[in-house]
């Protein structure tokens, strides 16, 4: 299965990054945006051993979202498993 | 059994792929007569008997991922780890802090710097507790003059870890202004309430973002306010080993 991890800003720290775009957007005439967070898209391949359903991926890579790929004191995640 | 105060306090200067003070550090070590420093390799599963452990400055593992996110794995630092929960005492500095907090040795995390540049500049640190092992040649509201040079250290923590860092002391050092007070001018990376540099809550971990092993020779033109943290830290390790156990 194919796995993509987003990992953004924590809701509540400030994204100087972030800022800083949603403020260029305007000046090129692109109106009308907000909440811009600047964050990482991990994507990776994952053959888990047969008879894993898919709760249990899902519990897996939560684990290693929490355990390495993020760090949820200072960063949100969310992720997506697609079969294939 | 009482154990006799030993001479010299032993460090253990940790050395990760890409740490780059490690060599300052030792050599800060170096200038103090009552210590003694030597390298532990990020591989190796033991502390060597070390009194106190320094994670240095650097770019452990390229920063890749977070800054310190991969080095928390590294072999040494599960006995850094356990060295802690014993109680020894461990400092991390710059990317040493970075490791802590990614440990979760220390609370909170560091971000990149509000103004998105490496900063590199002296700042001047005002102790908010000198009652720490780390701060006793201190005195409260002193103003310690020591160089910044880091591109995430920008503390933050949740509001409600925040209080209770406050109210047990746990804030050490401060980004102040040559009066003493924290204004944003004076904080050069962001971080909440000015805070450079913080202790775990029983006091015997503790994560500064500048660098004391850069100041502590008096001809240097840094001064040698840095030698203020090591001399504490020296200190308790003394007083520990006058006390019965």
């Amino acid at each position: 299965m194919n796995v993509r991890v987003y990992i953004t800003p924590k809701q509540g720290i400030l994204d100087p990054q972030g800022a800083t775009v949603e403020r260029a957007l305007p000046n090129l005439g692109f109106e009308g945006v907000s909440g811009v967070r600047i964050g990482k898209f991990i994507e990776f391949k994952l053959d888990p051993p047969a008879g894993t359903t898919a709760a249990q991926a899902e519990a897996e890579v939560d684990e290693m979202c929490r355990k390495l790929l993020a760090n949820p004191i200072i960063e949100d995640f969310t992720f997506a498993i697609d079969e294939g | 059994m009482p154990s006799a105060a030993r001479h010299p306090v032993r460090f253990g200067v940790v050395v990760f792929p890409g740490s780059n003070c490690d060599t300052d550090a030792h050599h800060a070590i170096g200038t103090f007569p009552g210590a003694t420093a030597r390298y532990l390799w990020h591989k190796d599963t033991d502390l060597g008997g070390v009194d106190a452990v320094i994670l240095p400055g650097g770019f452990s593992y390229g920063d890749y991922l977070r800054c310190g996110a991969i080095a928390r794995f590294s072999p040494i630092m599960q006995a850094v780890r356990d060295f802690a929960e014993g109680g020894g005492l461990v400092i991390g500095i710059c990317n040493g802090f970075q490791t802590l907090v990614e440990s979760g040795l220390l609370p909170g995390g560091l971000l990149r710097n509000m103004g998105l540049k490496f900063v590199c500049r002296y700042v001047n640190l005002r102790v908010e507790n000198a009652d720490t092992p780390f701060t006793s040649s201190c005195r409260e509201g002193d103003l310690l003059r020591i160089i910044v040079k880091h591109n995430e250290g920008n503390y933050a923590v949740d509001a409600e870890t925040l209080e209770r860092m406050k109210a047990n002391g746990q804030i050490v050092l401060c980004y102040a202004d040559a009066r003493g007070e924290l204004t944003a001018a004076a904080n050069p990376n962001g971080a909440v309430e000015s805070i450079a540099g913080i202790c775990n809550e029983t006091f015997n971990v503790f994560g500064m973002m500048p660098h004391p092993e850069n100041s502590v020779e008096a001809h240097m033109a840094g001064g040698s306010d840095g030698r203020k943290i090591f001399q504490s830290m020296i200190d308790a390790v003394m007083q520990r080993a006058e006390v019965p156990a």
